[in-house]
């Protein structure tokens, strides 16, 4: 989608201001809502892919506006809304009033340290050949779905070459609409800066971006 | 102290937003939904387990082992992964290796994926829209802010993290360095070093 997350070449924004010695969380409630946030996940209701839909669907005047883990508390809230896991009366009060929906399973202390070790691997088996190879020119297309999508604007309509081949990966496209993992083959595909950005950017400057077979076409 | 553990029911200093997330949490865990001991471990795992360390010995190791070396450049994925920095958001990964050529930097545009199984968790700027915006249109300006002035003879490569994949920068190795072992080396490594937004300053040459 189109929203305020998509920020890629945004202007105004000011200086890149870093904090010294910055800590990871700089209130409990940030350290919570990560915890929270992974915790949640082995329920199994949705994937990461819609976890970032969820995110990147604040308004995008807030979502600008909004620190990293306010955004978070934002995104799991709407996701365990919209799967009735919660209900708003629930959440002001901090009280069930409605009995749990079923889970597949609830994180247990003594299974954080293998879950988070295993992660969650996104590569799947490859059922066809790749459909690009290393070195080949590709233009990417230039759709604006409403859904979730990990082609920014700035590299839509862009030409581009094939730079890594990586394997067959779960297109997020599909799996951040719950409409399965449909995996596809996914490249590192490199753009001039001045393919990008404009004929006055230095020339030998590049950026790349991994983009799924679905992103691309032959530039022939 | 953790959240869950406060006793007190005076809650007139708290900011909105701990009163919303403190009142989630008891939801959640009267529901089922989680453990709040899970939650505590996740917290600490980040806390005091993962983070930058486990990359600079990624790196120190790159520079004093050819084969290793080698691996990271053909596999990073399984040459990271066989010292033991498996877990989340670091399952597939590239190293990008800075040298006299390129100058490599890491952004996600889209969100803030971050390699979290070598450098921990992302600081705010990686994740602040000052950064996400403007390192792909002008990193050389980014850098500069960051005191880092890259010559027009050095090509800068930005790494957008779209997909799954998670970059990591392998810095090049600082002058006057032969002496030192991988753990003197690995000290010497930053976590803005692995993100490309420093790189290692030089060491003075023993007297």
């Amino acid at each position: 989608m189109n929203g305020g997350a998509d920020l890629g070449g945004m202007m105004g924004f000011g200086a890149v201001v870093e904090e010294e010695n910055e800590p990871n969380f700089h209130a409990q409630w940030e350290a919570r809502v990560l915890g929270l946030t992974i915790a949640l996940g082995a329920c199994g209701k949705w994937n990461i892919d819609q976890s970032r839909f969820a995110r990147e669907s604040m308004q995008p005047a807030d979502y600008m506006k909004s620190s990293y883990y306010e955004i978070w508390l934002y995104g799991v809230t709407n996701l365990l809304k919209e799967h009735g896991m919660v209900n708003d009366e629930e959440l002001a009060s901090g009280t069930a009033s409605l009995p749990p929906v079923s889970i597949k399973k609830t994180l247990r202390p003594e299974d954080v340290n293998t879950t988070l070790m295993a992660g969650g691997p996104a590569n799947r088996e490859e059922q066809y050949p790749a459909g690009f190879s290393l070195g080949q020119q590709v233009r990417t297309i230039n759709n604006h779905p409403k859904s979730h999508t990990r082609l920014p604007r700035y590299a839509r309509d862009k030409i581009g070459v094939i730079s890594k081949v990586y394997g067959v990966h779960v297109f997020p496209d599909s799996s951040g609409q719950g409409l399965g993992e449909a995996p596809t083959w996914l490249y590192q595909v490199s753009f001039m800066a001045s393919t990008l950005w404009g004929d006055e950017k230095p020339t030998q400057d590049s950026v790349t971006l991994d983009l799924w077979q679905p992103y691309l076409k032959a530039n022939t | 102290m953790l959240m869950h553990s406060h006793d007190d029911d005076d809650h007139s200093h708290m900011t909105d937003i701990e009163a919303r997330v403190r009142a989630l949490e008891s939801l959640l865990s009267e529901k089922g939904y989680i453990d709040s001991a899970a939650v505590d471990n996740i917290v600490q795992t980040y806390e005091k387990k993962i983070g930058p360390q486990n990359g600079a010995q990624v790196v120190a190791k790159a520079w004093t082992d050819e084969a290793y070396n080698a691996w990271l450049r053909e596999d990073a994925t399984a040459a990271i992964h066989s010292l033991g920095y498996t877990s989340r958001q670091g399952e597939h990964m590239v190293a990008v290796f800075n040298s006299t050529d390129t100058h490599h930097l890491i952004v996600c545009t889209l969100c803030s994926c971050y390699p979290w199984s070598v450098l921990g968790l992302p600081p705010t700027w990686y994740k602040s829209p000052p950064y996400r915006s403007r390192a792909v249109i002008e990193p050389r300006a980014v850098l500069a802010e960051f005191g880092l002035e890259i010559p027009t003879s050095k090509k800068i490569e930005v790494h957008d993290s779209t997909a799954e994949i998670r970059y990591l920068v392998i810095p090049e190795r600082p002058k006057n360095t032969d002496s030192l072992g991988e753990s003197e080396l690995a000290q010497l490594v930053t976590r803005n070093s692995m993100i490309g937004t420093a790189v290692i300053d030089p060491v003075e040459p023993a007297s």
